[in-house]
């Protein structure tokens, strides 16, 4: 059988088995119509980021390193698209969006997670299509730095428990009796991460643009969104930069040729370079267009599963426990459940969940015992949602010809490992990475998103000028014995 | 496993960076391109199909010519003719 065939033929394999996995799901109970949601949204994700290559630390890395904006434009794009469509479901109550604590420990968390994605070659969600092309490396940094590298992450307690500010311990344990008060409830906070995420991250503010320009914060109006979400918060700030790259990058070269062609060059020929710009890459700039709008049905279907069956607590642990799994969710009754575009916090279940099995009791912190819970791997919503990623790569891959499986040599695997846990630490304390705590927060309305994207680029920056230094130590190596002037 | 670069005859290149992720591809298909002479010509080999898309639009916006694009079981050849 030729390649192409066979390609085929697996491409329609796996297709076929998240058919019948559905299909077994929704046959054993109706609730699991919501983890099927999540499994085909992740393949829709996939198949789109695959196709256009769409990798938000290529975005600033390929700028920085090979002076190419083809990425960056596709995600300001696929962001432009994507906060309409979050406003239009923010003003009819159909968003399962909320922003999140605001501080500077955004743009630290940002910053750590820059430099892990340029080392480890593709983002959090970059990483996760580049498994469904074959790629071992990136396999590497899911499971050794998102899942297990996280977990431990944030169950560090002991020595590490000493290095933090009173104030977070002191406001740990007030806001730890205040909760317990009365409930009956076991609340842990054992770790570092306990202390920083009670006792500081809970008592930061949250905004967004709507809500402050609205009378009630909490009641925004319709403009009021449309204005301050997507308008202000999104489109202005995603143009600004669109214009900021193209006269960094592309407009030298664009003034040059237009002027060898026509002698001279006017504001017209500048509009003329941006809209370039952006149609150089069509498939990535349609993909941002997909992406983005793809986004938006998924935070819609979510907030329409849950009210389709009635999720009072807008999370998939109240159906849970409805099926009778309780050990699958908090002493609160949750799990981790998004209910749009995320990627990591479910990884670093999956690294619990492994870490349990070898006796390490990971439901005594915080993060894992009193917020996401650690659910069956078969049972967790957002799991699904990056398996569908890896499959729906798969099977793009499949279908292009595309698919290798490709195994690291030493060097990439010290990248891949310590980009992957690189990136794992800087997701933690933003609760979010490239699309938790950037893309779904700056098209959702909240600044958080832009000092998290800003992070993201200074510490994609400091990674690029690393290996721009070991691939020429690379390289004068390898052209030592030509007659090339090094 | 690691990056190769080899003559292969006067002006023609081969760099095989198979096996390498983002964005090792890239980064040394520009360092080769600066190293070498205008008008030499460089196969890049690779297997990272994400590298392709920047690699091209590297060459656009440098006035590079991209000869030849292969493509047999997940391996790229990009043949590129420094301006």
């Amino acid at each position: 059988m030729d390649i192409e065939k066979r390609n085929k033929l697996w491409a329609l394999i796996v297709t076929g088995a998240l058919i019948l996995i559905s299909l077994i799901y929704i046959k054993a109970n109706i609730y699991f119509l919501y983890l099927v949601v999540y499994i085909w949204f992740g393949v829709a994700y996939g198949m789109m980021l695959q196709y256009g290559r769409f990798c938000f630390a290529s975005a600033s890395r390929d700028l920085f390193a090979a002076g190419v904006p083809r990425m960056a434009v596709g995600i300001l794009i696929a962001l432009i698209f994507f906060s309409l469509i979050q406003a239009a479901l923010a003003s009819t109550d159909m968003s399962t969006f909320h922003p999140a604590p605001f501080g500077i420990h955004m743009l630290i968390a940002g910053c750590v997670f820059g430099v892990g994605m340029v080392l480890a070659g593709g983002c959090a969600s970059g990483s996760l299509y580049k498994v469904g092309e074959g790629n071992m490396t990136s396999l590497l940094a899911v499971v050794v730095g998102l899942c297990l590298g996280q977990a431990v992450f944030v169950d560090l307690g002991g020595v590490f428990n000493k290095l933090l500010p009173q104030s977070w311990i002191d406001g740990a344990h007030q806001t730890q009796a205040a909760v317990l008060a009365g409930r009956g409830l076991e609340m842990p906070v054992n770790t570092w991460f306990d202390h920083y995420l009670v006792g500081y991250i809970w008592k930061q503010p949250t905004y967004t643009v709507a809500g402050l320009l609205a009378d009630n914060p909490h009641h925004p109006t319709t403009a009021n969104i449309f204005l301050g979400n997507a308008v202000i918060n999104s489109i202005i700030p995603a143009l600004l930069i669109l214009g900021i790259i193209y006269w960094f990058y592309p407009r030298k070269v664009h003034k040059t040729r237009v002027i060898k062609e026509k002698g001279s060059f006017s504001i017209g020929d500048n509009f003329a370079g941006i809209w370039k710009m952006i149609t150089a890459s069509k498939r990535t700039s349609m993909m941002g267009i997909l992406v983005g709008i793809t986004a938006g049905l998924h935070i819609l279907t979510i907030a329409g599963m849950q009210k389709r069956f009635a999720v009072k607590s807008s999370n998939f642990g109240e159906l849970l426990l409805r099926m009778g799994y309780d050990k699958d969710v908090t002493p609160k009754g949750t799990v981790f459940d998004p209910g749009y575009w995320y990627i990591t916090s479910q990884e670093g279940q999956v690294g619990a969940w492994i870490l349990e099995k070898f006796g390490w009791d990971m439901h005594d912190n915080m993060f894992f015992g009193w917020v996401n819970g650690i659910p069956e791997l078969w049972r967790n919503p957002a799991l699904w949602m990056s398996l569908g990623i890896i499959f729906g790569a798969m099977i793009m891959a499949l279908l292009q010809k595309e698919f290798k499986v490709k195994f690291p040599s030493t060097e990439l695997m010290v990248w891949g490992i310590s980009g992957g846990l690189l990136m794992g630490m800087g997701s933690r304390p933003s609760l979010g990475c490239n699309i938790g705590g950037f893309f779904i927060r700056a098209a959702g309305g909240d600044p958080n998103g832009w000092v998290y994207g800003t992070g993201m680029v200074l510490g994609a920056f400091v990674g690029v000028k690393f290996f721009n230094w070991w691939t020429e130590r690379q390289m004068a190596k390898e052209m030592a014995d030509f007659d090339i002037d090094l | 496993m690691g990056v190769k670069f080899e003559k292969k005859e006067e002006g023609k290149y081969m760099l095989d960076v198979c096996g390498f992720v983002c964005p090792h591809p890239q980064i040394y298909t520009k360092k080769s391109l600066e190293k070498v002479n205008s008008g030499d010509v460089i196969d890049v080999v690779f297997d990272n199909p994400s590298s392709g898309e920047t690699i091209i639009q590297m060459c656009e916006a440098a006035g590079h010519e991209i000869m030849e694009q292969k493509q047999d079981a997940g391996k790229l050849v990009y043949v590129i003719k420094k301006a």
